[in-house]
């Protein structure tokens, strides 16, 4: 099948205006014998569940926590952007997506990331009408940041807990329409498969995780709103529960994914501390506003400073090496992430990582308390301030933008970051690679809608900042409920879908055996043993920087696991109640295929772009000497990967990337 | 260090029920609580036993899944914490730790650790939003100028994260400070005041509905809270309700 992304015709700015113009609309009447199932209750389908109830239609809602309130999305921390341009700092809806498409390394839709800029100032007005207390100024007024990869302050935020508030937005919205009957919510439910019938999406087969019945569901579209993939290493800033197995279940049942290599490795997240470790903290990109990241210049410093033999606010100013202010001078510690993260690998593989794995760096705060301290004591017309003084002033503005931060870093380390440097490391975070899909967020099967993290999205190869929450909502709340109207205005015709049909037997005799299978498999290992091997593999040999032979071998040997795991996986307890460990085995099972496909895709790439960093492509000399180096004659694609079996066998098609409106250039933030 | 743990065992919602204790060896004060949890039951599953249910998630201390009882205190010893962020150096080598699962008669225990808690979803869903539909041209969002201390304020109340640490430790499983967290979120705002009235009406019967007990201003609630929602929250709330027993 060719991919067809469906991009309207016409200038870019006109595109999402004239094709709503032209889009097919379902009569309010009509509405209510429409029945949508979303999958996943975060931003994204939080967002997407409330509005399409709003219009009409009956939801079906679906999460696996005890809340939709629980959803991974709750735990973003910096900030949302949107153009509102409210600070006058020259912010338009063009350079929003001019810097979107650059931060993601010129391996994303313009038409999709332009829609994307158009659409989010309508996101902050309309999560202010539903009562979101985003920070403001003494004037009363929005106030907002920075974040990294652009040179202008457009980040709305409130406190360190965005994400939260935004998601309390969505919920209170779902609450609404729950009370009133328009959504059925499905708490502790898990989807474990699609059913499709002619081709077409027309619902799923549930696991209601406290009685572990098997349920049926149907509707004349689904959408599928699950989140990224990042719990593929173990170790992520995902939430424990956080999983690719609807995404993987729709890709076996013919959608196609997209880019799975292109993954977000996060630089300012606590480092490890032992093997128990069970999941990684991020530390909010925001603190990048005011922090400044550094190693020792010296190695017998940095050696010290591994055997604590030496503190960090002992090294002189003039034997620290602030190495992203002097490689990237033009944006300094606000580089994207992704340079951000391959700059700390590359000097703590060099020797100079300050803890005692080596795997580490400082993130400091004493230039910014110093910095505000002063304004401070000049507001309160202190004269002649002393030290102490200007550290206790500024401390209380560094309290103010980061407290909770900060009260999270020493919860965690028990050192005091006010006194002494963060420590901090990359860690996987976000996955810009998900299902594919076309200009209409449909995927590559009818009636099957992928939003959120969790389809291929708007960000490229590398998502930047405050980004991840403005795409969620802006595909919820302003884009899915006019695209899923145009193909539901061709479905007002076909009446309630039976559940009692060969395609739901058929979906649930698979999903049943499957559950079998682990129960009676009475192997010798434990699910997180598999899991814990798998993610080594990937951070290894599909991590921060990858070659040939990593990717080969990383094939090999997550086939490998693979095996092992249904020759050898123990599931204790049974089908028919709650049962943890039986969740997280069909879980890691679709990790282990989703692994595979991952470093297949990252092999196929023989390029470095973003977060995908191949070894063997980088620029030899000129002032980008060292830096990663893009093929845009042979890789402006998008990779979508057909299902065939083994992940091995999957079949790639291309979507060739036309860059129109944005030159194709060199990402340059020296 | 070598622990002893006393964990409630229930293997659903209507067997009975019985604390049984477990060893747990070579512990490091570096691991959160959860990760300790985690050691326990990859040796009940190594052993062929089923592991301790109980609920988490983000493990970072947001998304209020997590809920043990420790030693007779929601979310443990520490303070401004939940569950997994409680780090294990807040214990000592040979101690004994009691682990039960948040007890109040409106969230009734579905496995071991894991309580339904069902009923702050149903007072959310009577009134905890402002009637607002996405419609992509609701005013702009500076057009209402908001005091920064009102913003703050709200912000502070908005970050209860329903995790039911107040019920738990409340003599009288009281939900007062969840309820008013939310009903002070909106009230503190402008566009919370149409609906105000209802809201803290509609609000206040789904909890006593719900069989969560009334307040006698112990304020234990407030010490217990990993988030620190503070008491003032429930005194505005009882004006609010006050004032819309005027309004009616």
């Amino acid at each position: 099948m060719a991919l067809d992304s469906k991009i309207p015709h016409g200038p870019i700015q006109n595109k999402w205006t004239d094709y709503k113009n032209h889009i097919n609309l379902v009569n309010p009447a009509n509405k209510r014998h429409i029945d949508v199932i979303v999958v996943g209750t975060g931003l994204a389908g939080g967002s997407a569940a409330a509005t399409l109830a709003e219009l009409g239609y009956n939801v079906k809602a679906f999460a696996y926590q005890d809340s939709p309130r629980r959803a991974h999305s709750i735990a973003a921390q910096g900030g949302i952007n949107a153009a509102k341009n409210y600070m006058g700092d020259g912010d338009s809806t063009y350079r929003l997506f001019y810097d979107t498409v650059k931060g993601g390394d010129y391996r994303s839709r313009e038409a999709n990331v332009y829609r994307l800029a158009e659409v989010s100032g309508a996101i902050i007005d309309q999560c202010v009408a539903q009562g979101v207390p985003f920070a403001r100024d003494y004037g009363g007024l929005l106030d907002n940041r920075s974040f990294g990869g652009v040179l202008v302050s457009r980040t709305f935020y409130a406190k360190g807990q965005t994400g939260q508030q935004l998601l309390l937005g969505a919920y209170s919205a779902m609450n609404r329409q729950i009370a009133r009957g328009k959504i059925e919510m499905f708490n502790r439910h898990e989807m474990l498969d699609v059913v499709k019938i002619g081709g077409k999406a027309r619902g799923i087969i549930a696991r209601n995780l406290i009685t572990g019945e098997i349920e049926r569901h149907s509707a004349h579209a689904v959408v599928i709103a699950t989140g990224g993939y990042g719990n593929v290493y173990f170790l992520s800033t995902n939430a424990m529960g956080s999983n690719a197995t609807a995404a993987w279940k729709i890709h076996k049942k013919g959608a196609y994914f997209a880019n799975p290599c292109f993954t977000q490795i996060h630089p300012t997240c606590i480092p490890r501390s032992g093997d128990y470790q069970s999941k990684l903290t991020l530390m909010s990109e925001s603190l990048r506003n005011d922090g400044r990241i550094w190693v020792p210049a010296r190695i017998e410093d940095a050696k010290a400073i591994q055997q604590r033999k030496l503190k960090p606010t002992e090294i002189p100013e003039e034997n620290r090496d602030y190495f992203l202010e002097r490689r990237y001078p033009a944006f300094g510690n606000l580089v994207p992430r992704d340079v951000a993260s391959r700059a700390a690998k590359e000097r703590c593989d060099a020797g100079f990582g300050v803890n005692a794995t080596g795997e580490a760096v400082y993130l400091d705060f004493a230039s910014a308390i110093e910095r505000y301290g002063k304004i401070q004591a000049k507001i309160h017309n202190i004269e002649n301030p002393s030290k102490e003084k200007i550290y206790e002033l500024g401390q209380a503005i560094v309290e103010e933008k980061y407290g909770n931060l900060f009260q999270m870093y020493e919860k965690i380390v028990d050192e005091n970051p006010y006194k002494t440097p963060m420590m901090i490391y990359p860690a996987t975070h976000y996955t810009m690679g998900g299902i594919w899909v076309d200009y209409n967020l449909m995927t590559t099967v009818d009636g099957l809608y992928c939003i959120g993290e969790a389809n291929f999205s708007d960000h490229g190869a590398n998502r930047l900042g405050a980004s991840a929450l403005m795409q969620g909502l802006a595909d919820g709340y302003f884009i899915l409920p006019y695209t899923i109207g145009d193909y539901l205005a061709n479905e007002i015709r076909t009446g309630k879908i039976p559940t009692n049909t060969p395609e739901f037997d058929e979906a649930e005799k698979e999903v049943t055996d499957r559950i079998n299978h682990f129960l009676n498999n009475k192997g010798t290992k434990s699910v997180d043993h598999f899991h814990k091997r798998l993610g080594k593999v990937m951070w290894d040999k599909v991590g921060m920087a990858r070659n040939e032979k990593g990717l080969k071998e990383a094939m090999a040997e997550i086939k490998q696991i693979r095996e092992e795991f249904w020759r050898d996986v123990k599931v204790p307890g049974s089908a028919y109640e709650m049962n943890p460990e039986l969740e997280k085995a069909g879980r890691v099972a679709d990790f282990l295929e989703l692994g595979e496909l991952f470093a297949k895709d990252a092999l196929m790439r023989e390029e470095s772009c973003g977060g995908h960093f191949r070894e063997e492509s980088v620029e030899m000399d000129g002032e980008q000497k060292g830096e990663a180096k893009r093929n845009d004659a042979e890789y402006a694609f998008v990779a979508a990967w057909e299902y065939k079996g083994e992940p091995a066998d999957a079949v790639l098609h291309k979507e060739q990337l036309e860059f129109k409106d944005i030159e194709l250039k060199q990402r340059s933030y020296k | 260090m070598d622990l002893t743990l006393k964990i409630w065992r229930q293997k659903s919602a209507t067997d009975k029920g019985k604390m049984v204790d477990y060893k747990v060896t070579d512990i490091s004060e570096h691991m959160s609580f959860l990760e300790m949890m985690d050691v326990l039951n990859e040796q009940l599953v190594n052993k062929g036993e089923e592991p301790i249910a109980f609920d988490h998630d983000c493990r970072e201390g947001i998304c209020g899944m997590c809920s043990m009882y420790i030693n007779g205190e929601a979310h443990g010893p520490d303070r401004g914490v939940t569950t997994c962020q409680l780090h294990m150096r807040m214990f000592k080598d040979g101690d004994t730790i009691t682990i039960e699962p948040f007890r109040a008669a409106a969230f009734p225990v579905i496995k071991d650790l894991v309580v339904d808690r069902m009923a702050f979803e149903r007072i959310q869903q009577a009134g905890g939003y402002i009637s607002v539909n996405t419609s992509g041209n609701t005013q702009d969002a500076n057009a209402t100028p908001i005091s920064k201390h009102a913003a703050d304020e709200s912000m502070d109340a908005a970050s209860c994260i329903g995790c039911g640490a107040c019920v738990a430790t409340c003599k009288n499983s009281s939900a007062m400070l969840f309820v008013s967290a939310k009903v002070s979120q909106y009230a503190l705002l402008p566009q919370g005041q149409v609906e105000a009235a209802d809201r803290v009406r509609n609000m206040v019967a789904q909890m006593d509905l719900e069989g969560f007990g009334n307040c006698t201003n112990t304020g234990a609630c407030e010490i217990e809270c990993p988030k620190g929602i503070s008491l003032d929250n429930i005194a505005r709330m009882n004006r609010e309700l006050m004032k819309a027993a005027v309004l009616k």
